[in-house]
């Protein structure tokens, strides 16, 4: 065994930069392993706005928000390997964990107490979204895109459709628009919006780009280069509606529909995953179903704002913490989160009145003028709207947990 | 002699690989695409049959050459460095009367002199296959049935060939066949005139214009498209055999195969296309239905459609009667057919390279050859991801490269992509695509649960690096399939310029 670490951060993202500090300044032995050469992750390329109001208490593009945070982390000097690869998470025992990573100086296997997995998320292509067609060149997820352009300075086309508005694709048809591309279209599968309402104003319609809401992209024509899409309209089942059937031309496609917690290492490792987030099922530690194994950011749960998956890399940190001291985290009874009326998603899944918790969660619909309730412990809040692109952020406290037998639940409801 | 063999599909670079064992040849293996193996022959089902599903009569040329072709591709896919498996094969009879079909196959394995084929009842049927249909009525068992990397095998084919003199001409486009006196004089081409005495038409969906070309037009190579979807490498339940149904008046059978990237795959359909529809490789919303439909017939139950990774589609080039048309004429002299090389033409093409060579090169038109003293049939393959962890650590030692992973879905690193451009270079590749990187890899890189979006630029950036090329201009597959349209200022320059003007 070449080595022996408190805790070793997989990815070099907000979240790993943000669990690693922290780690560091708790005290303990952290490595930081980043499969790409920069560390940095994926505001290094977002050169738009919109990152840190939270956490800085600033409005700063993503480039700058991630150079406050690797300027502070190489300061304290921690110790990581970028172009290197975790392979394989083997839990040795309760108490320790190997690695099996490879990197350019060979195969090493790390030992560990804890692990705290930051891999982010990877994007929903083409061929999960059921678009039908032909597979040619001029198609990219908006993560790719962003990429050719902000960090490899190339464009990847000038009459651009864009599917999916959230956040992501609304920022890409601005961003393609200010490089004198041309936006026909953005398309979205549901009847609202995905994406914040300031997004929709700053990103669509000062620069007069159509959105078609209750629509699909269903099927990609081209010979070499896309060349045109077929859009559908689509039902409230979401089903293709026959005879709706609209063509688009354009040479390119950009897929901004959806984000999926990326877990390649960790589901191998056994985790349980929670079909509703497609991330792991935590504690309020954000510790996964295997004891030592933390995770935090777009690994955890698809995030809107970075500041939250900076907080939840702290928190897992945290909980690192608490495991290497006390050699395993104390037993305690955990109650569950259970998801009530229109929450279609909810993290932590446990929590116990040992500790505060910071819950965050979506909603399945947009409502309007309704009560955010958790009955069991007779908490409730007003809110003048909830929609899913806005992630719900609250605190749960110790004496409020404490209330509760096992569960307790969350839920919308109207407010009369 | 001169030797012109007309596209670098499995056929034409297995008729390569075969003439190179012989002494005195000037083989040159021309391609339209920017590499070989872009046809036909990477998108199919990958399976290597056994030979009991042709009838002798109607088509003795499938029937005779699919049997030795199984037994030849054992052979060369360990010489190449070709993944394959052979798990054999069942065809399922979903009902009691469908049993009567699986039979009729039986006497045809027996015709064909196809081994070891026998009925199996419903409990072995499901020994043999856990996951199988538990209703099934009971299966035919094929146990040579194989596997093979299939989007490898042209490139490795050609790649070994090339290694023992053939010259391969990618971007190379036969546009004429030129004839003297009834004799082939040689091809017209893109890039110019190439001399020969002998051509071989192994052109695929297009094998019917290049025999026009030399005045043999009685025929003509329809497309008949094949859909399929792919799952994720983990997604469950997988099989271990290859399995399909007996076939029916509506389907020849829709297979369930666990490809060698190792992921579930289903597929194909057969829908017939006009004949101008050869570059139609699209997938449809009926097509992928049909087979999402068919497959549950076959196996417990099927993957969740959230863990569909891929889908796309094949076009068989479909002769008349689907009949393969190999053949040389007294006039013209020096021309043969490899023409509409439909399924089991995977299985098929190094028996059919034999055959050409032994009874229509050597036997019908009398010429005779003799082999080389030396001949290596060896294509040195390396997957960093295969390798036990020493070796692995050795390489790395040698070459840093080998340490970086580049796809994190599949483990592959930046030295197997090095590795890849490096054998393209030396086979003759003049453009390095993205998909002559993809088809080089095992497993597939760019292939796995992101289908690239993590991945795909950073393989760009290692052509463009390697190649000197800007990184826009890496294509997918050649000329039109750029990655980009120029630098990220293109557009506003553009702008400019037009408004100057
Ligand atoms: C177009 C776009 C616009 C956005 N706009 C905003 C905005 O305006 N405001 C805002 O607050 N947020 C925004 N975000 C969201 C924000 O970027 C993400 O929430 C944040 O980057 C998530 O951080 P993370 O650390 O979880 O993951 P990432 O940033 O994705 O980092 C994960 C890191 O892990 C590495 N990795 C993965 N697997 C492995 C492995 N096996 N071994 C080693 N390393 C590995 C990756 O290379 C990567 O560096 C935007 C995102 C996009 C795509
Ligand atoms: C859906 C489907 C499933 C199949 N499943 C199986 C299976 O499981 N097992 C099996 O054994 N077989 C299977 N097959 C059949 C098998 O794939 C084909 O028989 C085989 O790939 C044909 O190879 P080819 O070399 O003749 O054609 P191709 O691979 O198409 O090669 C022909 C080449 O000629 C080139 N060319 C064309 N015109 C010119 C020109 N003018 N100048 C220069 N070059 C030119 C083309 O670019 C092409 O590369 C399947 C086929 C399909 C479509």
């Amino acid at each position: 065994m070449q080595n022996e670490y408190d805790v070793v951060v997989i990815g070099g993202g907000p979240a790993g930069l943000a669990a690693a500090i922290k780690s560091k300044e708790l005290g303990l032995k952290v490595l930081l392993i980043e499969n790409r050469e920069f560390i940095g992750g994926i505001p290094i390329q977002c050169v738009h706005p919109g990152f840190g109001l939270h956490y800085f208490r600033e409005d700063l593009t993503g480039t700058e928000f991630i150079y406050r945070l690797i300027e502070k982390f190489r300061e304290m000097e921690i110790e990581h390997y970028t172009n290197a690869h975790v392979l394989e998470i083997i839990p040795h025992s309760y108490r320790h964990k190997i690695l099996k990573v490879v990197t350019e100086k060979g195969l090493l296997n790390i030992m560990t107490k804890t692990v705290i997995y930051a891999t982010g998320a990877r994007e929903r292509h083409i061929f999960e979204i059921g678009i039908t067609g032909h597979r040619v060149a001029g198609i990219y997820t908006a993560g790719e895109a962003q990429t050719m352009m902000d960090i490899y300075g190339i464009m990847p086309g000038k009459e651009i459709v864009i599917v999916g508005s959230g956040d992501v694709g609304l920022i890409m048809a601005r961003r393609f628009t200010l490089e004198g591309a041309h936006v026909k279209a953005v398309i979205e599968l549901m009847p609202y919006p995905g994406g914040l309402t300031r997004n929709i104003v700053q990103c669509l319609e000062d620069f007069g780009i159509p959105l078609y809401l209750s629509h699909a992209v269903t099927r990609v024509e081209g010979r070499k280069r896309v060349e045109k899409v077929i859009i559908t309209k689509v039902d409230e089942n979401l089903r293709p509606i026959p005879g709706t059937e609209k063509e688009l031309e354009c040479d390119t496609v950009v897929l901004a529909a959806g984000l999926v917690p990326y877990l390649k290492v960790i589901e191998k490792a056994g985790v349980i995953i929670d079909p509703a987030t497609k991330g792991p099922v935590v504690n309020s530690y954000l510790e996964t179903s295997v004891p030592g194994i933390f995770v935090a950011g777009n690994a955890l749960v698809i995030n809107d704002l970075v500041d939250y998956v900076v907080e939840q890399g702290e928190e897992a940190a945290m909980g690192a913490y608490e495991f290497v001291k006390n050699e395993g985290l104390s037993t305690v009874k955990w109650k569950k989160l259970v998801k009530g009326r229109n929450i279609r998603l909810v993290v932590p899944h446990y929590v116990s009145e040992a500790k505060d918790v910071m819950i965050y969660a979506r909603v399945a619909k947009p409502e309007e003028n309704i009560k955010l309730r958790f009955p069991e412990i007779g908490k409730e809040m007003r809110l003048p709207f909830v929609k899913p692109s806005e992630m719900i952020r609250i605190k749960l406290r110790k004496r409020d947990i404490a209330k509760a037998e096992d569960k307790i639940t969350m839920e919308v409801v109207p407010n009369e | 002699m001169k030797v012109v063999i007309i596209g670098a599909g499995v056929v034409g670079a297995s008729i390569a690989r075969v003439l190179s064992q012989y002494e005195g040849l000037e083989i040159h293996l021309l391609e339209k695409n920017a590499d070989a193996g872009l046809g036909v022959s990477k998108a199919n089902t990958s399976i290597l049959h056994p030979g009991h599903e042709d009838e002798p009569d109607k088509y003795p040329l499938r029937a005779k050459l699919c049997i030795k072709g199984n037994r030849l591709w054992y052979q060369w896919t360990k010489e190449l460095g070709i993944p394959a498996k052979w798990p054999g094969e069942l065809m399922i009879a979903v009902e009691e009367e469908d049993m009567k079909v699986a039979e009729h196959y039986l006497e045809l394995a027996q015709r064909n002199g196809v081994p070891g084929v026998r009925l199996v009842d419903h409990d072995e049927l499901l020994k043999l296959e856990p996951n199988a249909n538990p209703n099934a009525a009971g299966a035919l068992w094929a146990p040579t049935a194989g596997l093979l990397s299939a989007t490898m095998a042209a490139p490795a084919l050609v790649e070994n060939a090339v290694e023992n003199g053939v010259r391969f001409h990618p971007e190379t486009e036969v546009t004429g066949i030129k004839i003297e006196k009834g004799e082939v004089k040689g091809v017209e081409t893109n890039r110019g005139f190439i001399e020969a005495d002998i051509v071989i038409n192994a052109a695929g969906l297009y094998s019917d214009k290049i025999s026009k070309m030399a005045g043999i037009d009685y025929f003509t190579v329809h497309p008949r498209k094949g859909e399929y979807f792919i799952f994720d490498d983990d997604a469950e339940p997988k099989v271990t055999k290859i399995v399909h149904q007996t076939p029916t008046p509506i389907t020849k059978g829709v297979y369930v195969i666990t490809e060698l990237n190792g992921g579930l795959m289903i597929g194909p359909t057969a829908q017939d296309l006009p004949e101008d529809a050869k570059e139609d490789t699209s997938t449809t919303r009926e097509g992928l239905e049909f087979v999402w439909e068919w497959a549950q017939k076959l196996i417990k139950e099927l993957p969740p459609r959230s863990m569909v990774i891929r889908t796309f589609a094949g076009l068989r080039p479909e002769p008349p009667d689907g009949r393969w048309i190999i053949d040389a004429y007294d006039d013209p002299w020096g021309f043969i057919n490899a023409a509409g090389i439909r399924s089991p033409g995977f299985t098929s093409a190094p028996a059919i390279a034999y055959y050409i060579v032994e009874e229509l090169i050597q036997g019908k038109l009398e010429i005779k050859l003799t082999r080389k003293s030396h001949w290596n049939p060896y294509r040195r393959a390396l997957f960093f991801k295969s390798l036990p962890p020493e070796k692995q650590n050795e390489l790395i030692k040698k070459n840093p490269a080998y340490g970086r992973v580049v796809c994190m879905c599949r483990g592959i690193t930046e030295g197997d992509i090095l590795d890849v451009i490096n054998r393209m270079k030396r086979m003759g590749v003049k453009t390095i695509t993205l998909d002559g990187i993809k088809m080089r890899t095992w497993p597939m890189v760019m292939a796995g649960t992101c289908q690239g979006s993590y991945c795909r630029i950073r393989i760009a950036n290692i052509i463009a690096r390697e190649t000197g090329t800007p990184l826009w201009k890496v294509t997918l597959k050649g000329k039109g399939t750029e990655y980009g349209i120029g630098d990220i200022k293109v557009l506003l320059k553009e702008g400019v310029k037009e408004n100057a003007e």
